[in-house]
């Protein structure tokens, strides 16, 4: 019988994969940002198994905020990328250092 | 094993294996198409665990738009692979021990905690639907909730549509906060000087009378 574990069990090995992407493909940006919306996915996968498993109707709503602030995000981090790429003509994360970080 | 163990097994295995080939992938595109794999058999597995419209709308918005989104601008951009590929056997070591070392803080933290044992999650009495318990809290409870996201939604689109104009479009109409500023009463009111305009009341009223003795 799969238990509440077998979910919590995934969605950690799925966050860890993300976190993993994030250094390995540190360079890209995309790539990045991808493993973002990974992360995201992981965590929403929590709050689904905990708001199913405890009959509590609070974590969906939570997911569905989520959801839209996640979509609101990933927007605006395109557009910053494609102006980046207008301006740098790469997307590479060693080219953006015009702020003297 | 029952069908429904059967089937959690066989999509958290393509869950995970997607979520490998997002990480992996030396093509954007290909990343991206998994992330939609991905997408899709979360959904499958949160349709297992009774979140019928949390499900659908994973879909819908994220398969639907997010990621629709991100395929045309990674296939937009014309980007250099190779280079972008360069650090990732180099930080492998790095990743490979930090996310070992988070996902076993995350286990110890699932396997010792004594919150988590397995209640049955499906409620065999209720018969109402998730969207419908969903929808009652949701316009009443979380209703201020609901307008921020939706301000959110909207703070995203402006944004967007803002950073991405090009100043030297011709199209594109700018506020000059400059000259707004600067404007004083000569240059918002200008006094113009012309001739009084005279009304000839007597032949207009002699050419009225005129015309009612006609009629």
């Amino acid at each position: 019988m799969i238990g509440m574990n077998h979910y919590l069990i995934l969605s950690a090995i799925l966050f860890a994969i993300s976190v993993m992407g994030i250094f390995l493909n540190r360079k890209n940006i995309i790539v990045v940002l991808l493993s973002i919306e990974l992360m995201l996915l992981a965590v929403n996968f929590n709050f689904v198994t905990f708001s199913s498993f405890l009959h509590n109707v609070a974590g969906q709503i939570f997911v569905f905020f989520t959801l839209t602030v996640a979509a609101a995000e990933s927007a605006i981090g395109l557009a910053i990328l494609i102006i980046l790429f207008r301006n740098l003509r790469s997307i590479n994360v060693r080219d953006m250092d015009q702020l003297k970080g | 094993m029952d069908i429904v163990s059967v089937l959690f097994y066989v999509f958290a295995a393509i869950l995970l294996f997607s979520g490998f080939r997002v990480i992996t992938a030396k093509n954007p595109v290909h990343a991206a198409l998994f992330l939609v794999l991905a997408f899709v058999t979360s959904a499958c597995l949160w349709m297992m665990l009774n979140v019928e419209f949390l499900a659908l709308t994973l879909i819908l918005v994220y398969v639907g738009a997010v990621m629709v989104l991100f395929l045309f601008v990674v296939m937009m951009l014309d980007v250099d692979l190779e280079s972008l590929r360069k650090g990732f056997w180099k930080n492998m070591p790095l990743a490979l021990v930090l996310g070992v070392v988070v996902l076993l803080e995350m286990l110890l933290v699932i396997v010792k905690n004594p919150v988590v044992t397995s209640v049955a999650n499906v409620d065999p009495e209720s018969k109402i639907s998730n969207a419908n318990k969903l929808g009652w809290v949701l316009y009443t409870q979380y209703s201020y909730p609901v307008e921020l996201a939706s301000m959110i939604l909207l703070l995203g689109l402006v944004v967007a549509v803002a950073l991405t104009l090009r100043k030297t479009d011709k199209q594109a109409k700018y506020q000059n906060i400059a000259a707004q500023v600067a404007v004083d009463s000569k240059t918002r009111f200008t006094m113009v000087k012309m001739a009084a305009e005279v009304e000839e009341i007597s032949s207009a009223e002699n050419k009225q009378e005129t015309a009612g003795d006609k009629q």
